[in-house]
């Protein structure tokens, strides 16, 4: 009889425990503080974008739109965990509060803003499907792929895309999809398929991980508009500005000519601008709930939005991406953020 | 047998005579050793040297891969990776002390007569977890966190196939038990438990923890990824272990639990002290082997985006640094588990071996 | 229970210790238990989906999925719904498990009798052959059979060509396929009557043999009329048979049966695997048998391969049947796997494309799980029906 009481009461308490856990009801922000570091949600490696070297330490333009916003509660650019996340896992991740904030190449959909409880948070590159072919088959156009096979990575808008725009032409294709950015590329280089398609993007970060880079070139054609940002859960405003606006920040460092070399030197600056950017005037910050130089902490610390985009994917890194669309809005793109004010 | 009738047979040099008998007897035989013979000399030699006589041993990048053979500079290059994943170099030390325990309670095991072997197994089984649990992740006891995600490699492969083991036991004995109950409705819970995990692929297993646990649980409790993949497959687990138990109560003979009742023992007291430690031994080789396909199973994971050993050599092998060196990655995969695999069921055929002299009706 | 006409029973236990109370007590709180733990998982998962916004139901099984599939048994095309992306899954799990249950049975029995083989070289090749597969993770193995082999296979317009009709390159194997013509309806005919014949003459030839011990060669005389009949019956319709042979178009061959690299990795890494596991069974089912049996058999004159066929195999059967159909489970399980290579099985096309499309995990990974259940129950139910057959029938 003891046995069966002592069993009973482990029972209970374990009940207990389960039902007890599930009120929890701090803000993403105030569970952000109290943990000590923000938790990121990123790819399991993508050059440019997200990518762990064999340290475990990470780079790329998702992972510095991390160190942003870590830099920009905590002052410290390397509060941040990350963590790996298949396509299938990502928004799963995000909804159980598993992650604080996604940032993992992922386009900005209706469906997705509307469907998934999600909110997205802007976007820190704007890209578009394209296709990657051997240099030997001799075609320069995609409307010249009827009858091609594909390798598509699964898990992405990419296959739909696909579907759509070779029906549009009357095209036909093979299309054999894969898990991982790893195997895509397995597949690819072992000649499994002509064609790789993927986000332009991710295009050049597959080519520059070919044993012969050169011997694959990436099609003009761009298919369709693949808006990429940070994502946040639905239903609290205050985490959702935060990111939106460390964004926004360092948008506006760049066109401000503010960079992590010369932030502190800008502290001096007369330009009201600048001043309420790096938070020497106003009180910015705490309307975000952040201290007022948040943004000359996130500038400081990660950068503005070009010396992000030229650390990462820029002409001088292995993808070798010129700023195209992603240039300012001054400079022929199409970036431009909301004002600091 | 007739052999005064038989003439005195030749005498032949013993190797002749072993050949003749065992190679040569019969056209049909002759010719299948031949075949097989030809097979082995023309497959060996090219084998041989890819691996061995044309391979690359010394180096420090790529361009030291001068030769025709393996580029085993590859492995040796990248073997931190592979053992430890991501987890910070300062603090291997943590890894190396759970191996070297790992290793002292159980490679003891393999040999006879060691004296305490039997108190090493158990501390491998209850001690080892609880200091894992400590050390692995940190964040106690003024240790450094580890978060992990920046757990991979072997080190990884071990944790999934031991916690999933260890923790599978109690929810199998408890299944397997069940499943023998007198009373129907807790048989029915067990065998429909039992019958439908053994029914489902790993991977849906795994898929499932990994996208659909978190809808499971209330809001604001959630596991991370490598719990909630440990959690699956230690249900998945507990169903198979529950049958290798099974197997074990099914053994005791009738007498063993008439004897308990006549003593008056209660069910538990009659299972756990004379039931349980009779069938649990048997039943050893049996749980040694789903260890086995456990251990290889935990490969799966790198589908759902865990680096274990194989995910590990799979993200550097389309490293651009290195070119071509998938078969080596392979290989030195296939031979890690291999080692294990082999050696643990060598020890489990010994174990049924030795077991197999009493208790069978 | 027998009736008495008065209790002379000991006053009964008290309640708590009543075993039959006590069962009752168990099972009632064993049955709050799952019920209750049911109820809260419907809760949380059905509150949960409801506060992020995923829709509910099966009602996106009609939608349309709009993806391609590379490998279709039964007709599809983007145009068509998820529910039909369910039956090109299903379908190629099942061709792919069918195809390995053949293979491995064939190879895992020929490797087990090697095993025992008297030929020392060919006993051992088996020895190593079981020895180094079963002991490496299949995942490993189907990448080693994509990626290594597939690597160094030709391209499509280098490929390995065998006669002008079968293609092999590292877009797949090429056959040519027979499209039948008007009056192929006689060479049907044909081979139904060769079968009827050849049942005919076996149920005679056993008559005989059991009226005069005279043994008829059945299996020669069969063979003979399953090959001669329907070729005589093909060529007097007047070769009804036109090929479809491959061709170079484009990119890739067009025309003709495929089967693609995909496939062949997972069915040769499959049939291997659980080969290796088929040859220790059929081993241990064949020592099972005693040796008298095999003496018996040799007393009474028989040949070696007569003494295997009729006197060892149907015994060695009663043993090996229920491992056996564990490992047919386990290859149909192993099956899912494909989603590594990128085979479109029900795992990677249901559970993995049409589950990122729709995000509607609950129903898909559900109803896959179901359809695994019931694969194993009606491969269980036909080797238990097989098993009885075969059992030792206790006179």
């Amino acid at each position: 009889m003891r046995k069966t009481k002592t069993i009973a009461l482990g029972i209970a308490l374990a009940v207990g425990t389960f039902t007890a856990t599930g009120a929890m009801a701090a803000t993403t922000l105030e569970n952000v503080k109290e943990k000590g570091h923000l938790q990121c949600g990123v790819t399991s490696g993508l050059p440019g974008f997200s990518q762990p070297d064999e340290k475990g330490n990470w780079t790329g333009i998702d992972v510095d739109t991390c160190r942003a916003v870590a830099a920009a509660i905590f002052g410290d650019a390397k509060a941040v965990e990350f963590t790996p996340l298949t396509a299938k896992e990502r928004f799963t991740a995000l909804q159980s509060g598993e992650i604080d904030m996604l940032s993992r190449n992922t386009t900005w959909t209706l469906t997705r803003d509307a469907s998934l409880g999600l909110n997205f948070a802007g976007v820190n590159y704007y890209d578009g499907q394209g296709f990657l072919i051997n240099k030997d088959i001799g075609v320069d156009d995609a409307t010249q792929l009827d009858g091609a096979t594909i390798c598509i990575q699964a898990g992405t808008t990419t296959e739909l895309n696909l579907s759509d725009y070779f029906r549009a032409k009357g095209m036909e294709f093979k299309p054999i999809v894969f898990d991982t950015s790893e195997q895509t590329v397995q597949g690819f280089s072992a000649g499994r398929c002509d064609v790789l398609t993927s986000d332009r993007s991710q295009l050049a970060a597959l080519r520059s991980k070919l044993s012969d880079p050169s011997s694959a070139i990436i099609l003009p054609n761009t298919i369709s508009k693949e808006p990429l940002g940070p994502v946040v859960r639905q239903g609290d405003d205050e985490w959702f500005n935060i990111v939106k606006w460390v964004l926004s920040v360092q948008i506006n460092a760049e066109e401000l000519g503010v960079t992590s070399a010369n932030a502190d030197e800008m502290l001096e600056s007369d330009n009201p601008n600048v001043q309420r950017l790096l938070g020497t005037d106003g009180d910015m910050g705490a309307k975000l709930g952040l201290p007022d130089d948040f943004g000359h902490k996130v500038v400081k610390l990660v950068g503005n939005y070009g010396e992000m985009y030229d650390r990462n994917v820029g002409p001088d890194t292995p993808l070798g991406l010129s700023r195209g669309i992603n240039a300012l809005w001054t400079e022929g793109g199409i970036l431009y953020a909301p004002p600091v004010r | 047998m007739t052999e005064s009738t038989m003439k005195a047979p030749k005498k032949a040099l013993r190797p002749v005579k072993w050949m003749r008998e065992n190679l040569f007897s019969g056209w049909f035989n002759t010719v299948l050793t031949l075949g097989v013979a030809y097979l082995l000399v023309t497959s060996v030699g090219p084998l041989l040297n890819w691996f061995f006589l044309d391979a690359n041993f010394v180096g420090s990048d790529a361009s030291d891969c001068t030769g025709a053979g393996a580029c085993w500079l590859f492995i040796s290059q990248r073997l931190n990776f592979f053992i430890y994943g991501f987890y910070p170099d300062e603090l291997q030390w943590r890894v190396d002390v759970m191996f070297l325990l790992l290793a002292v309670a159980f490679v003891p095991q393999f040999i006879e007569r060691f004296p305490g072997r039997k108190w090493l197994g158990l501390f491998g089984i209850f001690g080892l977890p609880v200091v894992g649990y400590f050390l692995i992740p940190g964040g106690a006891f003024g240790l450094e966190e580890v978060q992990s995600s920046k757990w991979g490699g072997l080190m990884l492969t071990l944790i999934l196939a031991y916690i999933g083991i260890i923790a599978s036991l109690p929810i199998g004995i408890l299944l397997a038990l069940g499943r023998r109950s007198e009373m129907p409705i807790i048989r029915g819970i067990c065998v429909i438990f039992i019958e439908v995990w053994r029914a489902v692929p790993l991977i849906t297993v795994l898929f499932m923890a990994s996208v659909m646990l978190p809808l499971f649980l209330p809001e604001g409790v959630n596991f991370e990824k490598l719990a909630r993949a440990l959690i699956g497959i230690t249900l998945w687990q507990s169903a198979y272990m529950a049958e290798v138990i099974r197997g074990g109560l099914q053994a005791i003979p009738r007498g063993q639990y008439e004897a308990a009742d006549a003593l008056g023992l209660g069910y538990w007291r009659k299972v756990g002290l004379v039931i349980l430690p009779q069938a649990l031994k048997m039943v050893i080789p049996g749980i040694v082997n789903t260890f086995i396909s456990l251990f290889k199973d935990t490969t799966l994971v790198l589908i759902i985006g865990l680096f274990d050993i194989l995910g590990t050599v799979q993200s550097t092998v389309t490293d651009p640094a290195w070119q071509n060196v998938a078969i080596e990655g392979y290989v030195f995969v296939a031979f890690c588990f291999w080692i294990f695999c082999f050696g643990i069921s060598r020890y489990s055929q010994n174990l049924e071996r030795k077991l197999d002299t009493g208790h069978k009706t | 229970m027998k009736k008495q006409t008065f209790d002379t029973r000991p006053a009964g236990p008290k309640p708590w210790n009543d075993p039959q109370v006590r069962s009752i007590f168990f099972q009632t709180i064993a049955i709050a238990l799952v019920f209750w733990g049911g109820w809260v998982l419907v809760e949380n998962t059905l509150s949960n989906m409801e506060s992020r916004g995923i829709s509910t139901g099966f009602g996106f099984l009609d939608e349309t999925a709009g993806f391609g599939i590379i490998m279709n048994l039964v007709p599809y095309d983007a145009t068509m719904s998820y529910g039909r992306t369910f039956w090109v899954g299903l379908t190629n799990t099942l061709l792919v498990s069918a195809m390995g249950v053949v293979a491995a049975t064939i190879l895992g029995f020929i490797i087990g009798v090697a095993r025992l083989s008297s030929n020392w070289l060919v006993a051992k090749m088996a020895l190593v052959y079981i020895e180094v597969i079963r002991n490496i993770p299949l995942l490993l193995q189907i990448f080693f059979w994509y990626f290594a082999v597939l690597s160094n296979l030709p391209s499509p317009r280098q490929s390995v060509d065998v006669g002008g009709a079968l293609f092999l390159n590292n877009r797949g194997l090429y056959l040519p396929e027979p499209l039948t013509q008007d009056g192929f309806g006689l060479v049907w005919g044909g081979i139904l009557l060769a079968i009827a014949a050849v049942v005919a003459i076996r149920v005679w030839a056993k008559k005989r043999q059991l009226a005069t011990g005279q043994i008829f060669p059945t299996f020669k005389v069969g063979v003979a009329i399953l090959i001669a009949v329907p070729i005589i019956s093909y060529l007097a319709a007047g070769s009804p048979i036109e090929w479809d042979i491959p061709a170079l178009k484009g990119f890739n061959f067009g025309g003709g049966i495929t089967i693609i690299p995909e496939l062949a990795a997972l069915w040769i890494a499959l049939s291997l695997y659980t080969a290796s596991f088929i040859a220790e069974i059929v081993r241990s089912g064949i020592l099972s048998v005693s040796k008298g049996q095999t003496e018996a058999s040799k007393a009474l004159g028989l040949p070696n391969g007569l003494t295997l066929r009729l006197v060892i195999i149907p015994q060695a059967m009663r043993v090996i049947i229920p491992p056996l159909t564990s490992q047919y489970l386990n290859l149909v399980k192993n099956s899912s796997l494909a989603t590594a290579i990128g085979y479109p099985d029900l795992v990677a096309v249901f559970m993995g494309t049409t589950l990122n499309q729709t995000g509607q995990a609950v129903e898909v990974v559900a109803i896959t799980m179901a359809v695994y259940l019931t694969i194993s129950l009606l491969i269980s139910l036909f080797m238990n029906i097989y098993n009885r057959a075969v059992a030792i029938k206790e006179r």
